[in-house]
């Protein structure tokens, strides 16, 4: 009989049984042991899935709003004691022309805003002494390809075209709320407003539009008209709108397009990158739901390491009658072990299910799409297994360091 | 002259502690194979050290112990392990079965570390089942089981592996006096067979039935009663 022959053997397959069998006698004890692992791991999975779905949902939302539009502005040198600077006069009137020249823009036009100079706005010229009917509503200049640009979408009637302003027609567009308040709900007679001691034919009423809200509330006119009848110099600012991707390219284009001679003297306001923003929120939430995430498996861990602690100490008799008919210590150690790893695997694989049920609810129930990386559901039953594995390193030392002789003297 | 199953030389155990306690002192013990031999003594006397020695499970501080003609005094903790599993079988007093596990699987537990094939431990724990007359309660577990059934379950899960040596502390001593008499009778059966068996007992039937007796009287060992070899 050889030294080496001597030493006693454990099939890993009977290992793993030993083990599994150990967990399946006490299946109430096995379940609530692994709800820590399964609740860590179901958090992890969920929100690191929620994230990114949430996180896609937010990016894509800021791409429809802001990733395509562009305003351009004169440059101001500062603002002094008395407001504002005044307009140099830099941004030309044909911008509209100038910019849908440039490809990668879908609509451009100019807009400014009319200087009243106190004169109200009415719709019928009487003087009623008890009913109010005279208000002061801005008046804003544009091109007509700025309704376009805007996304401005028409109530009733039609909007004013260039021929419109280039005849300096006395014609006008209300916003809604200005409409409301002039009581004009319908343009089909042609009705009158009054601007001062000037006549503007309703053309067309606003119903919404997605940028510039300032118009909603306002009588809009075009850029000949404004220029004719209410002393408008110069345009205040140009609005873009590109094609989904173009904006960093128009960007640099539009100052040279609209003031070849120096453009640096204009201010072009771009939207960041889409994809910058979309990281930096992802990023964000991820952080904040991943330490949620790793607390909730600490839990767990140190819930799967107390039960097989105790678990060990409630079975020292059958330690010593392991160790007794022929087993080492590492067999002892492994079996400790491989019953925690086993918890952990478990409870990972719950764990993950569970997350991906909640990232498919919460995505039906916010109507997204569920994004979750397949690597996240494969990894989490080996994350679970490791946490199992660490957490029964010291009890199943605990129980190899046992002494065969004391460990029968223990008990049953 | 065959080799015997034991040999003990100088055998000394020392307890740490202040005092040290001297369990075992200098002792000289020789069994032959097939012999049956019951160490009586007082509680406390070092009885049970002395069977914890000779199972390997507890080392001696000083002297030569020859197991099956193989010196295991300076055996490695795996080695030992391993000779525990192959050569010896362990009768407890209080039995030490898994509950939750039926009587063959109690069984079986005792190859689990031994090299022996999947498939024939199922058929050898069965066996020796026999052997105890207890088959007929194989799928039972531990709990629904009298004391004297867990007892003769406990033998027949020493001697599955076929050991070289049987080691039985106070086999009786969980057990009034009949459930105790179909122990004995186990254990005067596998005497028939030819196994060797050491037990500790301080109960004069089981003494009685050995072939032999050794007394411990503080570590000391004397001859109580000269071997008859059958």
């Amino acid at each position: 009989m050889t030294a080496a022959h001597t030493k006693s053997r454990l099939a890993f397959r009977d290992l793993v049984g030993e083990a599994t069998t150990s967990l399946l006698i006490r299946p109430g004890r096995t379940m609530l042991t692994i709800l820590g692992t399964v609740l860590g791991v179901g958090a992890l999975v969920a929100t690191l899935g929620v994230a990114r779905t949430a996180g896609n949902q937010i990016a894509t939302h800021f791409d429809a709003l802001t990733a395509t539009s562009i305003t351009v502005n004169e440059r101001s040198e500062g603002w002094g004691w008395y407001g504002p600077p005044e307009l140099v006069g830099l941004l030309p009137w044909d911008a509209e022309d100038r910019l849908m020249r440039l490809n990668g823009v879908v609509a451009a036009g100019t807009m400014s805003t009319v200087k009243l100079e106190g004169a109200s706005t009415r719709s019928v010229p009487i003087h009623d002494p008890i009913g109010r009917s005279e208000y002061s509503i801005s008046m804003v200049s544009v091109s007509p390809g700025l309704f376009d640009t805007v996304g401005a979408d028409l109530r009733t009637g039609r909007i004013f075209d260039e021929h419109h302003s280039s005849r300096s027609d006395p014609v006008t567009v209300l916003g809604p709320a200005a409409a409301q308040r002039l009581n004009i709900d319908r343009v089909d007679h042609q009705p009158a407003i009054f601007v001062g001691d000037t006549t503007l034919i309703v053309v067309g009423i606003l119903d919404d539009v997605q940028r510039e809200p300032r118009l909603l509330d306002a009588v809009i006119v075009p850029d000949g008209t404004a220029q004719a009848l209410f002393g408008l110099e110069g345009v205040e600012q140009v609005l873009i709108r590109t094609e989904v991707g173009a904006t960093e390219l128009i960007a640099s284009q539009a100052a040279t397009a609209l003031y070849p001679n120096d453009p640096g003297r204009l201010y072009v306001a771009a939207p960041t990158a889409p994809a910058a923003t979309k990281s930096a929120i992802a990023e964000d939430v991820n952080a904040l739901f991943l330490v949620l995430g790793g607390v909730s498996l600490l839990i767990g861990a140190i819930g799967i390491a107390n039960v097989t602690l105790v678990s060990v100490l409630e079975r020292v008799g059958e330690i010593g009658l392991r160790r007794a008919v022929g087993a080492a210590r590492r067999h002892v150690a492994w079996q400790f072990l491989i019953e925690s790893a086993a918890m952990g695997l478990i409870g990972g694989v719950i764990g993950a299910s569970i997350g991906v049920l909640v990232i498919v609810g919460v995505s039906a129930a916010r109507l997204w799409t569920p994004v979750l990386d397949p690597i996240v559901p494969l990894a989490a039953p080996a994350l679970g297994a490791a946490i199992g594995l660490i957490a029964g390193l010291y009890p199943s030392w605990r129980a190899a360091s046992l002494e065969p002789v004391d460990a029968l003297r223990a008990g049953v | 002259m065959t080799t015997p199953a034991v040999r003990l030389q100088e055998v000394s155990r020392t307890f740490e502690g202040s005092p040290p306690v001297r369990a075992l002192c200098e002792v000289e013990l020789e069994i032959g194979k097939g012999e049956s031999v019951a160490i009586v003594g007082p509680s406390g006397s070092g009885k049970s050290t002395l069977l914890h020695v000779l199972g390997l499970l507890d080392q001696p501080t000083s002297g030569r112990y020859d197991l099956d003609g193989v010196d295991v005094a300076g055996m490695r903790d795996s080695q030992r392990a391993g000779l525990r599993g192959r050569s010896i079988g362990f009768v407890f007093q209080d039995f030490h079965l898994l509950r939750h596990r039926t009587v063959t699987e109690n069984v079986m537990t005792a190859l689990l570390y031994n090299r022996v094939p999947r498939r024939e431990r199922k058929a050898r724990a069965v066996t020796a089942l026999e052997r105890v007359g207890l088959d007929h309660r194989k799928d039972a577990t531990p709990e629904t089981l009298s004391g004297g059934e867990r007892q003769r379950v406990a033998i027949a899960r020493a001697v599955v592996s076929e050991p070289v040596l049987l080691l039985a502390d106070e086999p009786t001593g969980n057990l009034d006096s009949a459930t105790g008499a179909s122990v004995l009778e186990v254990f005067e059966a596998l005497q028939r067979d030819g196994i060797t068996i050491v037990v500790a007992t301080h109960d004069e039937a089981v003494s009685g039935v050995a072939g032999r007796s050794v007394s411990i009287v503080d570590g000391v060992l004397s001859e109580a009663r000269a071997g008859v070899t059958p």
